[in-house]
């Protein structure tokens, strides 16, 4: 069952995600993003750190979120500059809504990416993930 | 050039194919490993009948298609859509192919440019309220 009391929670921030050359060669080859992009990496690949610090939440039995049925609903980004090659960042992750609506589970998710050295904003995520019920066909 | 980015300019059409080799790398890529992207059977497990992109994938590839149009010019700053229909990818050495058209719904008094995307999986929309917000010369 999923605990709607998490809603409003806030996780503590991850260790230092060291953003490396070729990992952002890698994420913009898979979205056919050119290669001469240099340092900047594409608009989406800051999913990739806020998908990573939302294994927290996976990870956290109380949330009664059952991550191995999701489906993605919703994605936004909002970004003060682009992620580049060697930034230092953490992920801030709220839990911005519990619901269950009609037997699904749908959670909100925000990422809070922020340099880890001062702590300014980078960027934020917000992502909307369905669980859905079982099939009982 | 950025006479191009007034309201109502289109960006040229775009399309991508994508095979199930293309999930497979997007997964190594991001980080995200969900089975109903490389498993049929657990696709099916969870109702879905066989094997989707990811959602990510899609939005990922409409992005470069702004990106790649709007070049110098400016640089996406926001960016959201739902993910209303799911890309089935048939294990085919042709999968599937998804088209991206966009144009110019906004052009704001901060010079920033709010661009409305179609993305379609053949006929069909599998994103809705795909906008993009592009910040000019950064």
């Amino acid at each position: 069952m999923l605990n709607p009391a998490y809603t409003g929670r806030t996780y503590p921030p991850t260790a230092p995600y060291e953003v490396g050359r070729e990992k952002v060669r890698e994420f913009a080859g898979a979205v056919r993003a050119p290669a001469g992009g240099g340092d900047v990496a594409p608009p989406t690949f800051p999913i990739v750190l806020s998908m990573h610090a939302e294994k927290q939440v996976v990870d956290d039995p109380d949330f009664g979120f059952d991550f191995s049925r999701v489906v993605h609903r919703d994605q936004r980004f909002e970004a003060r500059r682009p992620i580049r090659v060697g930034d230092r960042l953490t992920v801030t992750v709220e839990v911005v809504a519990a619901d269950s609506v009609d037997g699904n589970d749908v959670v909100t998710l925000r990422g809070h990416i922020r340099e880890a050295d001062g702590g300014a904003l980078v960027c934020t995520t917000t992502s909307t993930l369905v669980s859905r019920k079982e099939n009982t066909q | 050039m950025m006479a191009q980015l007034d309201v109502g300019a289109a960006m040229p059409t775009r399309t991508f194919r994508i095979t199930r080799a293309d999930l497979v790398r997007y997964a190594a890529a991001s980080g995200d490993h969900n089975p109903i992207h490389w498993s049929d059977r657990q696709a099916a497990e969870v109702g879905l009948p066989g094997v989707i992109a990811h959602g990510m994938l899609s939005m990922g590839l409409a992005s470069t298609a702004v990106s790649d149009w709007a070049g110098e010019r400016a640089a996406v700053i926001e960016y959201g859509t739902r993910f209303t229909r799911p890309v089935l990818v048939p294990d085919t050495a042709d999968g599937v192919e998804l088209t991206v058209d966009g144009v110019v719904g906004e052009v704001r008094e901060d010079g920033t440019v709010r661009v409305d995307l179609t993305v379609r999986c053949g006929t069909q929309k599998v994103l809705a309220r795909t906008r993009a917000v592009l910040a000019p010369g950064r």
